[in-house]
């Protein structure tokens, strides 16, 4: 019997029933894998000639997003029983059955000079039917790895119920040399680390880059003058410019508001760090928190309307949630150890953070009142976390100890899964994963 | 006087040396140290004055002592920190032509953005104290690498140890 709903996680706050096989095909996303949903690609077919190289590198590449999830299995093609002989002809829906395939992707792929076509269709298998309408791309050769991204969004997005993340961009801060000597640049890449591509030279030290909602602009701190500030960079022009803080030694770990329109940091004066709103446009600054403790690594929840952020006010360092127009922080992290750099999840409902730990580092998830914290890595050195834009995968920096240690970003779903290294040559840290691309 | 005069030449020149790490000040520690040591020799010896010199910068940070270490998670000055403090409260007013920035670091075990909020608790430490010896703290400025800077690279104690600092650096030029 087919499993028509396949419950990929085990289930800790949504009970997903494994139900028969009426209903259209569904993957539901809750927290930890059962069974990878089996799906076939078949190559996208050639719509033009000299399309045909084209048209694989997307095949293997949307093929290649769905997989590394972790929640599909693609069917090799050896298997399959028949091909469809092009992308308006009809599926053989019993050969796809008899190799339990419960979901097939067709594409097509045109070029006419620069221009590149691709058209996308996803099946269902147990039901023959087509799962949504019949989707068309269209981009550049240069940009073809988007378009594979936005096939297999699309073929995520219908069979979760769930926004996808692979058309999407991650900021980070490129790291060389040796550990006594580490070079830094801030640097942009695909979510898979295709694409790289520097902001910034490495004279200075860059850290912590965050993007804004819409991923046009990153702020990050950088020692460019002599000491700590923060500065906006325009991604499209690479420009950049300093943020006027309030006044203080240093500025650092900024964050954009949801609407961009002001700018969250810390601010040191006298040893003292808190934290600060500044207005971009008035130029006008509140401050957040007046306390003798560090108040660093701060984080809007999804509506804007509260933050959640480091203090050691206790004498180690833990989270807090206090409302953005002020009020009391309220503690939430609990456990045993030490507890930093808090990033509200896109869905609202979690908050990521770094844990320190019995000599160890670990990311985790909580949920925003701090209960069910969930330990997802260990490592003697993992922190910053940062979400995926559908809130289900989290990219963090893995760093090895030692005199030869570098920084690695990795990648872990929010159920402790599927632990993947990004490609980046080099070393790289810092990570800030950007919006959904449109 | 001539001296002062070439001292300055000198430590500008290597101001200018340090152009392509403008995060650095001189350098005082690490690979930074060594090169400026270099550039000193090259320069002709005695321009920065020999560590034998008082009234010199390499006595300052050689024979004085430029850092104090810290415990983990600590700011508190230890006594052996207090006596090198002390040194450089003394050397500082002697030498009233000099600035200093004083650089707060951290080990590697802890998140990047507090790390630089504890390292500006500790080189804020050694500001207050040398202000309380009479230093005007119109001529110490603050910073914090937070773990940005190592100069032990291992993982272990006996690096971490050392990496836990506060320096101070020499510096020329007006505090803006």
């Amino acid at each position: 019997m087919l499993t028509r709903i396949f419950a990929l996680l085990m289930v800790v706050f949504l009970a997903a029933p494994a139900m028969a096989q009426d209903g259209p095909l569904r993957l539901t996303i809750t927290d930890g894998v059962i069974e990878p949903l089996p799906f076939a690609i078949p190559a996208f077919a050639a719509e033009t000639a000299g399309a045909e190289q084209l048209a694989q590198d997307i095949t293997r590449l949307a093929a290649q997003d769905l997989t590394n999830t972790g929640l599909f299995r693609e069917i090799p093609a050896s298997a399959f029983i028949s091909t469809p002989a092009g992308f308006g002809a009809s599926l053989q829906f019993a050969d796809w059955r008899a190799i339990n395939a419960q979901a097939v992707i067709r594409g097509a792929v045109a070029v006419n000079g620069e221009q590149v076509t691709v058209k996308f269709r996803l099946y269902d298998v147990f039901t023959g039917e087509e799962m949504g309408e019949g989707l068309q791309f269209a981009g550049t050769q240069q940009g073809w790895r988007r378009m594979a991204h936005k096939v297999a969004d699309a073929a995520y997005s219908r069979i979760t119920g769930e926004g996808g993340y692979f058309d999407s961009r991650v900021v980070f801060v490129a790291e060389s040399g040796p550990k006594d000597d580490r070079q830094k640049r801030l640097a942009i890449m695909d979510y898979d680390g295709a694409n790289l591509q520097y902001l910034t030279d490495s004279s200075t030290i860059v850290l912590a880059p965050r993007f804004s909602a819409s991923g046009d602009r990153v702020l990050y701190t950088s020692y460019e003058s002599g000491f700590p500030r923060i500065n906006v960079l325009d991604v499209a022009s690479v420009g950049r410019q300093q943020v006027n803080t309030a006044p203080g030694e240093m500025a650092f770990s900024p964050r954009f508001s949801r609407d961009a329109s002001r700018v969250i940091y810390s601010l040191t004066n006298g040893g003292n760090t808190d934290l600060y709103i500044t207005e971009i446009a008035s130029g006008q600054h509140t401050r957040l928190t007046e306390a003798p403790s560090i108040e660093t690594s701060p984080s809007f929840s999804p509506d804007g309307t509260q933050i959640v952020f480091e203090s050691d006010r206790s004498g180690s360092p833990q989270l807090y949630i206090m409302p953005v127009g002020g009020g009391e922080p309220r503690r939430i992290s609990s456990g045993d150890g030490r507890y930093g750099t808090p990033v509200w999840s896109p869905r609202g409902d979690l908050i990521a953070f770094t844990k320190q730990n019995a000599g160890r580092f670990h990311i985790g998830v909580m949920r925003t009142d701090g209960s069910e914290e969930r330990l997802l890595t260990a490592s003697p050195l993992d922190e910053g976390p940062t979400w995926s834009p559908n809130g289900r995968v989290l990219m963090f920096t893995r760093e090895t100890l030692g005199a030869s240690g570098t920084s690695t970003l990795y990648t872990t779903d929010v159920g402790g899964l599927n632990l993947r290294a990004v490609p980046v040559e080099g070393g790289a840290s810092d990570a800030a994963w950007g919006p959904l691309q449109p | 006087m001539t001296f002062t005069t070439k001292a300055l030449v000198v430590l500008l020149a290597l101001a200018t040396t340090a152009c392509t790490r403008p995060d650095r000040f001189g350098g005082a520690d690490g690979a930074d140290g060594m090169a400026g040591a270099d550039a000193a020799a090259t320069a002709g010896a005695g321009a920065l004055g020999d560590a034998g010199d008082p009234s010199s910068p390499q006595y300052f940070s050689q024979t004085i002592g430029d850092r104090v270490l810290f415990g983990l998670d600590s700011i508190a000055l230890t006594a052996e920190g207090q006596r090198t403090l002390d040194g450089q409260a003394q050397w500082l007013l002697t030498n009233s032509d000099y600035l200093a920035i004083i650089e707060g670091h951290a080990d590697e075990i802890g998140t990047r953005e507090y790390n630089i909020g504890l390292g500006s608790r500790r080189s804020n430490a050694v500001r207050e104290y040398l202000v309380s010896k009479g230093v005007p703290s119109n001529r110490l400025r603050t910073i914090s690498y937070g773990k940005e800077r190592p100069i032990e690279v291992c993982s272990d104690e006996s690096c971490y140890s050392r990496n836990r600092r506060a320096v101070t650096v020499i510096s020329v030029g007006s505090m803006s």
